[in-house]
Parts: C-alpha cells; sequence; structure tokens
C-alpha cells in the first residue's frame, strides 16, 4: 500500500479555524467553515514552516534554466508519476486481456476523471480499430437497415453529457469475508466519470425506422469476444448516445475507439465500447453477459436478470487508505457520490461508526448521473474514529450498510456492490478499511 | 383537423425530415451474412449444421480442455460442468450445467468467443459438435443426441426457472 501522507501540499489540513461549529459526533464540523479555512490557507497566514520556507528569496534552479519547447501531446509532470491504474488479470498469463484496471479515486479531486486514468474493464483486450474501416450497423426490426461509417456519425449534430460509467463488478473485493485493505481506487475505481460527446442514438433510430414490434436493441462491440447485451429500447428513446468523445478528444482506445455506447447511470458492461452493431428485436437475446454474468445471486438460489441501474452510491477518497494523519487538528474530509437514478439529493458523513450524521456540502458542480464531490471539514482529535459516508438520490434511495446489502444477495454476489464504506482511523493517524 | 393544423402538420413533418441528417448507408440482407450472429434463444440465427458429443470429443480435447479440463471441470479457465444443487449454498458453483438458463447461449458464446486465443475460427459444424459436448458433461443431452437448428432451442436447462426478470418486475414493485 502507498504510503501518501496528508501535508501543507495538499491543503487539506487546516492550519487554523477559529471556533468552528460541531455539527455531529467524532469532530465533525460546520459545512461553512470551509470559506474561513481556505481564506486562511489562501493568505498562508499560519502555515506551518516548510522545506520551500528556506529557499525564500534564492531564485530555484528552473529559473535560472530555460524551460523545456511546446510538445505536441502533454503528460502530466514527471513528479506525478505514482498516480496510475492498478491492473487485474482473471485469468493470467492465458488471456492477458481478460482483466481491468481501477482509478486511483483517492489521487483525484474534482468530478472528472483524467482520459488515461478512466478505469478498465476487458472481456478479451482492446482491439486496434482503424476507424476508416469501422462500420456501425443499425438492422433488425427497422424499416430501413442503415450502415454508418465514422465519418458520418461525425457529421450529425451531437450533444455533450456528463456522466459516470460503473462497472457492475465494482467494489467487489468489499464482498469478501476480511475487508482488504487495499487503496480505495483499488476497492471502488472500477467507476469513472468524463463528458462524453456523440449523437443521440434515438436519432440513428429514426432514420432507420424502428418497427413497433421492437422492443429490445443488441449493441454489440467488435472485440474479440463480440460482447453484447440487450437494452430495453425505453432507454434508447431516454438518454442513449452513440459517443466518439471523452472530455474533448476521441475515445481512448480503451473507451471503446471509435465508437461507443453510453447508457448514462447503467452497468458499465451496456455501455458497450467499440460498437459495431445494434439490431432490434423483440425479446432480450440472453446474451452469456447477461445469464452467466452480470446476474445477482438471490440467497433462495435464484438470480436476479436485467438489474441495469447502478444503486446509490458514495465514498470518501480523502482520507482513504494509503493515507496518514499527521496529528490532530482539521482535516477536509472530500469523496464522490453518484446514482444510477439521477441526482444524488444528500450526503450525509459519520465520524463515529454511524452514531451520528451530519449533511456534508454537495459541491457546486453536481449534475445528474454524473460523480457529485461532497466535503465536510473536521477536527481529529487524534483518538481512533470511523469515518463513513452515505449518499440519497433524487427517488430517495439510500446508501444501504454493508449488512443489510449482503442480507439481499445471496453468497459469491458481487454484482451492484454500493453499500457504505467505512475507514477506520486509528490513534497514529493510518487510515484502513474496516466493515 | 383543420387544413391550417393539416398544414402545420405537413411543414413539421417536412422540416423534421430535411433536419435529419440521413448520412447512413442502406444495408442489403447479404452485407449481414457474417456479420448477424446473435442467436436468440428460441433458436433465431442457428445457421445450419449439427453436432453431437461423440463428434465434439477430438476438438474438445484440442481446444479447449487445457483450459477448462477434460470434463469440463475447469483449470485455468472456469468450469463448464458441475455445481447442481449448490447455488443456493455458501459455495455456489455456476457453471452452464447449473446455472445457464438457455442452451442457445452455449452456442452464440463459443462461435464468437472460443477458443479464447482465436475466436471466430470454428465452423458452424464444429460450434454444434461443441455445444453438444458441453451438453453431454453436464448430462443434459446423451452421447449421441443431435443438436441442431431445430433440437438446440428445445433442449431443457436446468436452471431455467432459475432467474427472475427484474425489468419486466420493476412496475410491480
Amino acid at each position: 500500500m502507498r504510503g501518501t501522507r496528508y501535508g501543507p501540499g495538499v491543503l487539506t489540513r487546516f492550519a487554523s479555524v477559529s471556533d468552528p461549529i460541531p455539527v455531529a459526533g467524532g469532530g465533525l464540523l460546520s459545512r461553512r467553515a470551509l470559506l474561513k479555512g481556505a481564506m486562511v490557507m489562501g493568505a498562508g497566514a499560519a502555515l506551518p514552516a516548510t522545506a520551500a520556507d528556506e529557499h525564500l528569496g534564492a531564485a530555484m534552479a528552473w529559473q535560472k534554466t530555460p524551460g523545456r519547447p511546446p510538445t505536441g501531446y502533454g503528460n502530466p509532470s514527471r513528479f506525478e508519476s505514482a498516480v496510475t491504474r492498478t491492473t487485474y488479470h482473471r485469468y493470467g498469463a492465458i488471456a492477458l486481456g481478460n482483466g481491468g484496471s481501477f482509478t486511483p479515486l483517492e489521487r483525484l479531486r474534482g468530478t472528472i476523471t483524467p482520459n488515461g486514468l478512466h478505469f478498465e474493464r476487458h472481456h478479451q483486450g482492446v482491439p486496434d480499430i482503424d476507424p476508416a474501416k469501422h462500420r456501425l450497423v443499425v438492422h433488425g426490426l427497422v424499416r430501413r437497415p442503415l450502415r454508418f461509417s465514422i465519418d458520418a456519425l461525425g457529421r450529425y449534430p451531437m450533444t455533450s453529457t456528463t456522466a459516470f460509467i460503473e462497472c457492475a463488478g465494482n467494489s467487489f473485493p468489499n464482498t469478501n469475508d476480511k475487508p482488504p485493505q487495499v487503496t480505495c481506487g483499488e476497492i471502488h475505481g472500477l467507476v469513472s466519470c468524463s463528458e462524453w460527446t456523440g449523437v443521440p442514438l434515438a436519432m440513428l433510430l429514426e432514420e432507420a425506422g424502428v418497427r413497433a414490434d421492437a422492443k429490445w436493441i443488441v449493441a454489440e462491440g467488435a472485440d474479440a469476444v463480440s460482447m453484447h447485451r440487450s437494452i430495453p429500447i425505453e432507454k434508447v428513446r431516454d438518454d442513449a448516445l452513440v459517443a466518439l468523445y471523452q472530455n474533448g478528444e476521441r475515445l481512448r482506445p480503451e473507451q471503446g475507439y471509435p465508437v461507443r455506447l453510453l447508457l448514462p447511470g447503467w452497468e458499465g458492461n451496456m455501455s458497450v465500447k467499440w460498437l459495431h452493431r445494434l439490431e432490434l428485436v423483440t425479446a432480450p437475446v440472453q446474451a452469456r453477459d447477461e445469464t452467466s454474468h452480470y446476474t445477482d445471486a438471490l440467497p433462495d438460489g435464484r438470480a436476479l436478470q436485467f438489474t441495469f441501474e447502478m444503486g446509490v452510491k458514495s465514498v470518501i477518497t480523502q482520507p482513504s487508505p494509503g493515507w496518514m494523519l499527521q496529528g490532530p487538528g482539521y482535516y477536509d474530509i472530500s469523496g464522490l457520490a453518484w446514482s444510477g437514478a439521477g441526482h444524488v439529493a444528500r450526503v450525509d458523513v459519520s465520524a463515529d461508526g454511524g452514531r451520528t450524521w451530519a449533511p456534508a456540502e454537495l459541491m457546486e458542480t453536481a449534475q445528474p448521473f454524473a460523480f457529485t464531490r461532497f466535503r465536510l471539514p473536521w477536527r481529529w482529535d487524534g483518538g481512533p474514529v470511523r469515518l463513513m459516508s452515505r449518499a440519497m438520490d433524487e427517488r430517495e434511495q439510500i446508501q444501504p450498510t454493508r449488512a443489510e446489502w449482503m442480507q439481499r444477495y445471496g453468497a459469491k454476489q458481487r454484482y451492484h456492490y454500493h453499500a457504505i464504506q467505512t475507514w477506520q482511523v486509528d490513534d497514529m493517524g493510518e487510515v484502513s478499511n474496516a466493515y | 383537423m383543420t387544413t391550417r393544423a393539416v398544414a402545420v402538420a405537413i411543414a413539421l413533418f417536412v422540416a423534421k425530415v430535411s433536419a435529419a441528417p440521413d448520412l447512413g448507408d442502406p444495408v442489403k440482407v447479404d452485407d449481414l451474412v457474417g456479420l448477424s450472429i446473435t442467436i436468440g434463444p428460441d433458436g433465431r440465427g442457428l445457421p445450419p449444421g449439427r453436432g453431437t458429443a461423440i463428434d465434439g470429443v477430438d476438438i474438445y480435447v484440442e481446444k479447449c480442455a487445457s483450459c477448462h479440463g477434460v470434463r469440463g471441470q475447469g483449470r485455468t479457465g472456469p468450469a463448464l460442468a458441475g455445481g447442481a444443487g449448490t447455488l443456493a449454498g455458501k459455495n455456489p458453483v455456476r457453471t452452464v450445467g447449473s446455472y445457464w438458463p438457455h442452451a442457445t447461449t452455449l452456442f452464440d458464446y463459443i462461435r464468437r468467443a472460443m477458443p479464447y486465443d482465436r475466436p471466430m475460427s470454428l465452423t458452424n459444424e464444429q460450434v454444434y459438435q461443441l455445444t453438444a459436448y458441453v451438453l453431454w458433461l453436464n448430462g443434459i443431452v446423451g452421447r449421441d443426441e443431435v443438436v441442431d437448428a431445430r433440437s438446440l432451442p428445445e433442449v431443457k436447462m436446468p436452471n431455467r426457472a432459475g432467474f427472475v426478470n427484474a425489468w419486466d418486475a420493476r412496475d410491480r414493485d
């Protein structure tokens, strides 16, 4: 586990906040403490001495040498080289393409995931698709089967939507009997959030002329398992997008280049990447990935099928495992919340293991189907505490406790885990995963 | 409908049509051969051909056994057989035989995705043979039972009734 430390460099430990108002147990403070605290930080008035202070008055080396020239495509600072995805492989060397990578949620701020850090989940690798040879075919129960080139799709009117994509299996490590001691991202990082730009699928379907008996649409990718899923046509009419751009640039290969489906709020697996075929049908086709996989085990041995929407969820990203608190004092708790229902309505935070809760501040960028950043100031007294966050969405669905979630399902259920996360802070300031 | 309303409706229709980019190329039925590979649970899309478990032994051993085991017990790849009666227990074993609700899914998945390192390299005949072989490993068909476009959708999978369609049930919650 990485030993990232809270420190002055990340501007999260408040040097001085005068008389903040406690709002719940464990040292949680009024949301209004932010502005005051930020002003203190901005003025630099009460910052503890740092290494940088020793150089005040003397020019730094990079002031005395011309910097490097402009480049064609930018990369993060070399000092940020540790901010990477953690990769995994399902079947080891026999199928390196079957695996994924976790977004390092604990290293990021704001709500947009950088394209190079968007989580991955591939069933048989990332195909190397030549866009000039790629076609999107719409057929089945339509009056005019059509085939679109990527160039043609690029001429359609486009819309943008900021949306999270969450793997249905996200957070599966927390279904283990014992809490895995890995980072926040290595537990919950099969979710990311981007601005997606493309053509509303409804527009293409209208041109193809959907027949009245078409109730489902089968989306298929051009990867080496031709991954496919059945999607109710209602979703297509609502908000399905044929996405070509991610955060302003063309999709990354691992996100479906040159074209993917985006179904906001639904299981990531259904936002089919490398989209090349859409077939209108009367009923679901019972694909391998909607029968053998992506089905939810019930305690009686039966399984739920077609549970598309991702549940309301939140997690504290700072602090989280791998971080050490640098002694008692003020910290800003920050985290992410999202819901497949649309808007996050509210996030509560507890610093006493769920005995008392206080509402967190939802940041101003909150949009439906996107990440919502929340924060709450906190004064750590130096003793052991249990930090938790609990989200509620626009349909008043509340995040369940782990015990409640486990009770709903059968053994080895690893999809749709969205229970409340507890981070244990010990008296040394070390943060760990706890149930 | 008044004349005026009709005129408005026509104007809207024309406006809509003229705004449609309509940049797709027409697709002919022939264009879909080899591309439209999805098999429905009713057998829709199954190609001509046939196979039995006995026919499938050699190709299974050659192309599948190294990952799935000769008896489908699983090795580096997942188990294909076994697990009957385990779904409600503490250690459920979900295989084609114990879990999958439709036999058509087996043909569909083998054809599109297997063998894992060389997908889409099998003939339809070989896919029928392997489908029959995996069903036989699970005791679902006999070793000489013919699996083809007509018989496969009729195969009764042991866990056929084990799934709840949550999408259809959503309005009743």
